[in-house]
């Protein structure tokens, strides 16, 4: 990146450093950082959709529904979520693959199962081969983030449910009492209450999803373990400008400084957050407020 | 081939006992069971000797951050920092990559590279700190009438912890360690694909699922099979601690105490 840079076997203390740290790889490797935070603000608005979706459907009146919303929350729950991530990232890309399938060829006789192979016709697949590579790094990244979604809209799925149930019921029965219908109660007065009730649920949540994000290295993305693994190995002089031994110690350490950053921080937001959502609410942090400011 | 001699040859396969290869072509359903349920050795193993040393170690660290010491609370409360607040998975691969550096200057570090050590250790103290942090919270909650009692009565020093902390804390965590425990099961299934090697195939549970899922590029079989094995392991687990609990819970008003509710239970 500098000027000084064409020769690294050259320089020396921290010129070589500063070389080193910016090679086309690091810059990868910073990129990658990005990549996670990418994943969270994406992957946190969509899964608490799906979860808003699963406490909804599980409360329902309508059996069914209230049956899929309930064993939608109990799987995911289960079972360990690394195995998850394996199970959908394969699934959904099969799904997918399948589905387009049935819809641009449905005159293929073959069937789709054939022993271990799983073939479907050049037009269905996802993406296709033509296709550059950076369509393929962003289907990958987009069967991440689904897969993600599910999981962890299950998990916001049981803590919405747990605040739903939670918002006490005599503001429910004053509601209907002024003749609202079951869609209005529902999105007028349990809605905007249930958050407080939800907040330490999802913020335990969300430290669950930051910490969650290295498995996105098992997905096949390019992401920051995956960065740290490749630039840390043993370099020789032979296949690199810049040999050094093994350093997957230092840049893991790295990874790990990272996190326990982005933990920090989402800590000290989210203390910020339930002062403000607790604000006029009928709980004990609302009156303690009330009481401060008189 | 039968069933029968599918899991005489795999059941004990994870850990080097019976066939050396593993089917290649074929696949069957009773050898996707075995050699899944075989893999469970390994996870069953990381987590029982975590939960079992980390309970007392958790036990010791909980009272060291509770405690008015400065020299024993920045520690322990550092120690529960560094480990709830970073995932485990970079843990281990952090902690293998340490190990590694070590073993080349001391043969010593040797046996900790390989999983059964090192990655336990590392499960260990991660155990250790969410469980520390349980135990600090349930010790911070012991009702203020319990201690007076004592006082009252005269006992201090080790009796007052044994006979009257103890006790209250072990009761007052035990649904969140509930969760805890199995959590580290699932926890276990990281460590294969977190940097420590899999030697001679001999891999746990998830790793034969992903084998079978990679060779018949259908995870339809394999990762159902895994999840039924964890969803036994998780009620057995709740099972055992549910009685523990009852047993905590035994002078209490018996109508007073809920039963666990499973889907709540499986709940992190």
């Amino acid at each position: 990146m500098f000027s000084y840079c064409t020769d690294p076997s050259t320089l020396e203390g921290l010129t070589w450093l500063s070389c080193y740290l910016t090679t086309g790889k690091h810059m990868g490797f910073y990129l990658s950082f990005v990549t996670v935070i990418v994943l969270l603000l994406i992957t946190a608005p969509v899964a608490l959709l799906f979860g808003f979706a699963g406490a909804s459907a599980a409360r329902s009146r309508f059996l069914p529904l209230s049956l899929l919303g309930k064993t939608y929350t109990a799987i995911v729950r289960g079972v360990p979520d690394i195995a998850f991530f394996m199970f959908f990232v394969i699934a959904l890309d099969q799904a997918f693959e399948y589905l387009r399938h049935k819809v641009k060829c449905p005159d293929w006789s073959e069937p789709v199962r054939q022993g271990n192979d799983f073939v479907v016709c050049a037009q269905a697949k996802l993406p296709l081969s033509t296709s550059p590579q950076w369509v393929h790094e962003t289907y990958g990244f987009a069967l991440a983030v689904l897969t993600f979604s599910i999981v962890f809209g299950a998990f916001a799925a049981n803590v919405l449910y747990g605040a739903m149930r939670a918002v006490p019921r005599a503001q429910l029965e004053t509601a209907e009492a002024y003749g609202m219908s079951t869609r209005q109660t529902f999105w007028r007065i349990l809605v905007p209450q249930m958050w407080i009730y939800a907040l330490p649920g999802l913020s335990n949540l969300w430290m669950i999803l930051v910490k969650a994000t290295p498995l996105l290295f098992l997905l096949g993305v390019e992401d920051i373990v995956y960065w740290a693994r490749e630039l840390g190995g043993t370099k020789t002089a032979r296949f690199s400008d810049y040999p050094h031994g093994n350093w997957h110690a230092i840049y893991f350490f790295g990874l790990l400084v990272f996190y326990l950053m982005l933990t920090s921080v989402s800590e000290r937001i989210f203390k910020r957050i339930t002062r403000r959502l607790s604000h006029g609410q009928a709980t004990a942090a609302g009156e303690a407020q009330r009481k401060a400011v008189q | 081939m039968s069933c029968l001699q599918t899991i005489q040859d795999y059941a004990l396969r994870s850990i080097g006992i019976g066939e050396r290869l593993l089917p290649r072509t074929d696949f069957t359903l009773c050898e996707q069971v075995t050699l899944i349920g075989s893999g469970m050795i390994w996870n069953i193993y990381f987590g029982l000797i975590a939960i079992a040393l980390g309970f007392f170690a958790a036990t010791g660290m909980a009272l060291a951050k509770n405690s008015q010491n400065k020299w024993l609370q920045k520690p322990a409360e550092f120690f529960i920092y560094v480990f709830r607040g970073s995932p485990l998975f970079i843990q281990m691969f952090f902690a293998y990559a340490v190990f590694v550096v070590l073993k080349q200057n001391m043969p010593f570090f040797a046996p900790f590279t390989s999983a059964w050590l090192g990655a336990t250790l590392v499960l260990f103290l991660n155990t250790t700190a969410y469980t520390a942090e349980i135990f600090y919270g349930a010790l911070q909650s012991i009702p203020k009438g319990d201690l007076e009692a004592a006082d009252a009565y005269g006992i201090t020093g080790r009796p007052r912890f044994t006979r009257i902390v103890w006790p209250s804390m072990l009761r007052l965590a035990w649904p969140a360690y509930t969760n805890e425990a199995i959590f580290l099961f699932h926890a276990t299934a990281l460590v294969f694909f977190s940097g420590f090697p899999v030697w001679g195939q001999r891999g746990d549970a998830l790793y034969y699922a992903s084998y079978f899922a990679d060779k018949t590029f259908n995870p339809f079989v394999p990762y159902p099979i895994l999840a039924g094995f964890f969803i036994l392991l998780t009620l057995v687990v709740i099972t055992i601690f549910g009685q523990i609990g009852k047993h905590l819970n035994r002078h209490l008003p018996q109508a007073a105490i809920r039963r666990p509710n499973f889907l709540r239970t499986i709940m992190r």
